[in-house]
């Protein structure tokens, strides 16, 4: 012991080589990370140049022209979305309340697993799903509306043959959204301060009543976020759409009919494989569009997180 | 092999925040100083710069000079991992590895530093250690089993064999005993004793019934106030700050009238 | 003060659970005894278990309430229906998730031969044929993505976690989010950016679509592990330290390994995630109906690109190629799942034994 301490060169040693090579690799893995995401953005838009400042010749040579077409997919993107967003906000609400308040408690978390799981299922076997079994399934339910409500501009005729409308395509989005909006919802419901919900319940309210008067303004943030986490990826989705929808680049608020407003992803998904010269940049153009919208939206839901952290003194 | 420690006007600073001023006092070798004083004097602050652990804590920093046998810990070309190997530090929550056996976690300061040992060494140094900190007993039949299996006791004990088993000079240890039960304190109590006769040795202690069982000298911390640095006030023989302290505040900590 | 209370609240009458159940088995008894009616009667076509199960959870909803509403009072009754509704959403949730797996197995096993795992669509243009090439493709495509983010995530994660300090840090973080967010169609078209500079236009080839899925998986494995890491107590770092180990190794040998068993699940999730991926698959790995094991020529399918393919592009019996797909379909949730399945098995398995 006393022969091994007083051999070493006092204290001295030499700035140590592994520490500094691993922390210059760390340093360097983050530096990665701004590195791909400029290069993202340079190449994007380096590509997409050409579209924005095409000639009417060259646009004509190809049949394809960024300007005219990039309204009409902003609104089918946005329109799918919100659509989407429709059906399962307040599905997942009544999900997440029923997982952590209504469930009993030793299934709850098991009950979880199965909304996660619709989670893990590939977005093409959704769009395999919705085209060959729900399609067909809501047709007559369409008919059905066509017939009877079809002054109601949404509902107006005439009715899609095969199903593929914009509002099949807005279900199958619901359920692919679902998951991810339940479970952030359901984890801001489960910190609900236990002081507010039984100070609720000891004033003599109903479980209901307490939700209201606890549960929910104390989770209202984080349901928002969750809804824009939701919307950010129904925006970006492609393959569900581009199988299930008959698409048009058009702008109709017409939920049945067999001419529906195709989305970005889709388009691009859609018509890339044959696509050449001007063309690739067209949809390269319309991918930044997406992006910056996808970007937009997601950033607002950070935003609303971060400044829910900030002035929550409940965690 | 074990050292003195002598400590010059050393001031501790959290970014603009000074933690504790103009600390002078020195260690003697094969003794115990334990360091008292109320809750955020800056008593473990201080400890921890005695072997530069301090520096894990973002925007931390030391003005002044803390000399082992002479030479500065602070110097430009002194490396703190060196520092911390001979310099030990046993903490307030026995933080035995999870993932690693009783017998790896007395290793681990070998192990962790990619060191070559022999089986049959590695085995002589892992009863070693484990005798030096009375636990051999207790956990030789089941060295293969996690630490984190053991009591709260044994786990400050498993700690301590682990500190040992790098032959420090010094060991320092931050409130040993403050989570742990009357029996294992008295086991450590009892440790620190036997420790002292190879080691110099500097305990941590918000129990001054403790500080005055265990040491030979006492140092007392104090703060004025919130957002004050913490300082030195009384630094002498256990025996003096117990019965006969030159400062007031020194009393009336001691008498428990505040702290 | 109390008697007022009990009196403003709820009458002391309340439905006994027996009534409910009795109601609920009610409820679906009568559902289902209209759709057997209206199927046998020939006016829907085939019994429909979806509406059964959607007609008796809005019967029952809706009697509970009424005799809520009767016995037990208005408050207790709206506090019947919102449990009701409540769980009727989960149920309602759940049924394309069954609906999903059933059609997927049901068709998915009429191909679920040894043909299937033996040969390509090389000259296949109606029965026979197979997905081997998809399944080759999808494994060195994964695999391919996997080496590039996984190293670079879990460091990217240790810089943030262990040594990030200030605008760099910061930065770090907010694009992570960033990426978190890219749709996965634009991944793809960012490869193809990247690669036609250097080779073209025409470029197709499975390491571009490696490099798409990479940009899918880091900020994923990045943020699994970043949590991890988090989790791993300060108090063993300052032990390590304590005992004279040098920064880098304390991170290797004794927050790593604490922290093993969640940066492991977190990894499988991401690769579950990016293997069911399609889009950026189809603009830069292109549709091929050939063997290929380069990964750095030639077009390359993979498994849900198949899928798509299967469906999208029929050739003589368009049956066929339906059946494909859904086999393709079913093999793929088969993988996800098992994927899913070992990540739990391993977190419990190397998860740090002892009470902690």
């Amino acid at each position: 012991m006393t022969s091994a301490t007083t051999s070493q060169p006092a204290l001295r040693a030499p700035r140590r080589l592994g520490d500094r090579v691993f922390s210059i690799a760390a340093t360097t893995s983050g530096v990665i990370i701004l590195v791909v995401l400029a290069s993202v953005a340079i190449f994007l838009v380096s590509k997409s140049v050409p579209a924005l400042v095409a000639t009417d010749k060259e646009v004509t040579d190809v049949g394809m022209s960024f300007w005219g077409n990039i309204g009409p997919l902003v609104f089918g993107t946005i329109w799918a979305a919100a659509l989407a967003l429709l059906f399962a906000v307040p599905f997942a609400i009544a999900i997440a309340l029923f997982i952590s308040h209504y469930a009993p408690r030793r299934i709850a978390q098991g009950l979880g697993y199965a909304i996660d799981l619709l989670a893990a299922i590939p977005s093409v076997v959704y769009g395999l799903w919705g085209i060959m079994v729900l399609a067909p399934a809501v047709q007559p339910i369409y008919v059905w509306l066509v017939d009877n409500v079809g002054w109601f501009p949404l509902f107006a005729g005439p009715v899609s043959g095969t199903g593929r409308t914009v509002l099949t395509v807005a279900v199958v989005l619901a359920v692919m959204i679902l998951p991810i909006i339940t479970a952030l919802s359901r984890e801001i419901f489960l910190q609900t301060p236990r002081l507010h919900e039984e100070a609720a319940l000891a004033l003599g309210a109903t479980k209901w009543e307490m939700i209201k008067m606890a549960v929910l303004p104390f989770g209202r943030p984080g349901i928002i976020s969750a809804t824009m986490l939701g919307l950010g990826r129904a925006l970006g989705e492609t393959m569900a759409v581009a199988m299930v929808l008959s698409p048009a680049v058009i702008v109709s608020f017409a939920l049945l009919q067999s001419q529906n407003p195709t989305t970005i992803a889709a388009n691009i998904a859609l018509n890339f494989p044959e696509a050449h010269d001007l063309g690739v940049n067209v949809l390269i153009a319309t991918g930044l569009v997406l992006f910056i919208i996808t970007l937009i939206v997601n950033s607002l839901a950070r935003f609303i997180v971060n400044r829910r952290k900030a002035f929550s003194g409940a965690n | 092999m074990s050292k003195r420690i002598e400590v010059k006007d050393l001031n501790v600073y959290y970014g603009k925040f000074k933690a504790v001023e103009d600390v002078s006092l020195t260690i003697e070798p094969r003794t115990v100083t334990a360091f008292i004083g109320p809750s955020g004097c800056g008593k473990s602050t201080f400890l921890r710069t005695l072997n530069r652990m301090h520096e894990v804590i973002p925007g931390a920093r030391v003005e002044g000079e803390v000399m082992i046998d002479g030479k500065n810990l602070y110097d430009a070309d002194v490396d703190p991992v060196m520092v911390r190997r001979q310099v030990g530090m046993v903490f307030q929550r026995p933080n035995p590895f999870p993932t690693m056996s009783i017998a790896d976690n007395v290793l681990a300061g070998v192990k962790l530093n990619n060191a070559k040992i022999s089986k049959s060494d590695a085995e002589h140094l892992v009863e070693k250690s484990l005798k030096g900190a009375n636990l051999w007993k207790e956990v030789k039949d089941r060295l293969n089993l996690p630490g984190s299996g053991l009591s709260g006791g044994q786990q400050q004990r498993l700690c301590i064999a682990r500190a040992i088993a790098v032959s420090p000079e010094v060991i320092l240890m931050d409130e040993p005993c403050s989570a742990l039960d009357p029996i294992s304190t008295l086991a450590i109590e009892d440790l620190i004793e036997e420790l002292k006769a190879k080691y110099t040795i500097v305990i941590v202690t918000h129990n001054m019934q403790q500080a005055s069982r265990v040491s030979d000298k006492t140092a007392f911390f104090n703060i004025a106030g919130t957002g004050e640095p913490g300082k030195l006030i009384e630094f002498d023989d256990t025996t003096t700050i117990f019965e006969n302290p030159h400062v007031q505040a020194t009393e009336d900590y001691i008498s428990g009238r505040f702290g | 003060m109390s008697t007022e209370v009990e009196r403003v609240t709820t009458s002391k009458r309340t439905l006994e659970p027996k009534v409910l159940w009795l109601t609920a088995a009610a409820s679906f008894l009568v559902s289902l005894g209209v759709f057997v009616v209206l199927s046998m009667a020939g006016i829907t076509s085939g019994f429909d278990i979806v509406a059964t199960v959607l007609w008796s959870a809005f019967l029952y909803v809706a009697l509970s309430y009424v005799m809520s509403r009767i016995v037990e009072g208005k408050r207790k009754a709206t506090d019947r229906l919102v449990a009701g509704v409540v769980t009727s959403a989960f149920v309602i949730a759940l049924l394309p998730l069954i609906s999903l797996i059933y059609t997927t197995v049901a068709d998915g096993l009429n191909r679920l031969d040894g043909t299937f795992f033996s040969s390509s669509m090389r000259n296949i243009v109606g029965e026979g044929g197979g997905g081997l090439h998809a399944l080759i493709g999808t494994l060195e495509v994964t695999l391919a993505a996997s080496i590039i983010s996984i190293p670079i995530g879990i460091m990217t994660a240790i810089y943030l976690v262990e040594y990030g300090r200030g605008k760099l840090a910061q930065a770090v973080t907010f694009l992570i989010d960033v990426m978190t967010g890219i749709p996965s169609i634009v991944a793809g078209l960012f490869a193809f950016a990247l690669f036609a500079i250097f080779f073209g236009p025409g470029i197709r080839f499975g390491i571009g679509g490696a490099v798409a899925l990479s940009l899918l998986m880091i900020p994923v494995v990045v943020r699994s592990t970043e949590e991890m890491l988090k989790l791993v107590p300060n108090e063993l770092r300052e032990a390590s330290y304590a005992l004279g180990v040098p920064k880098w190794l304390t991170v290797v040998k004794v927050v790593l390994p604490t922290a093993i068993a969640g940066i492991i699940t977190g990894v499988m999730i991401a690769i579950s995630r990016i293997i069911g991926e399609t889009a950026p698959l189809l603009i830069i790995a292109g549709l091929s109906t050939n063997m290929n094991y380069d990964l750095f020529n030639d077009r390359m399918t993979t498994l849900p690109v198949f899928v798509y393919t299967q469906y999208a592009n029929p050739g003589r019996d368009a049956q066929a190629y339906l059946d494909r797909a859904w086999t393709g379909a079913l093999v793929l949730i088969l993988i996800v799942m098992a994927l899913n399945i070992i990540a739990r098995i391993l977190a419990k398995v190397l998860a740090p034994k002892g009470q902690r």
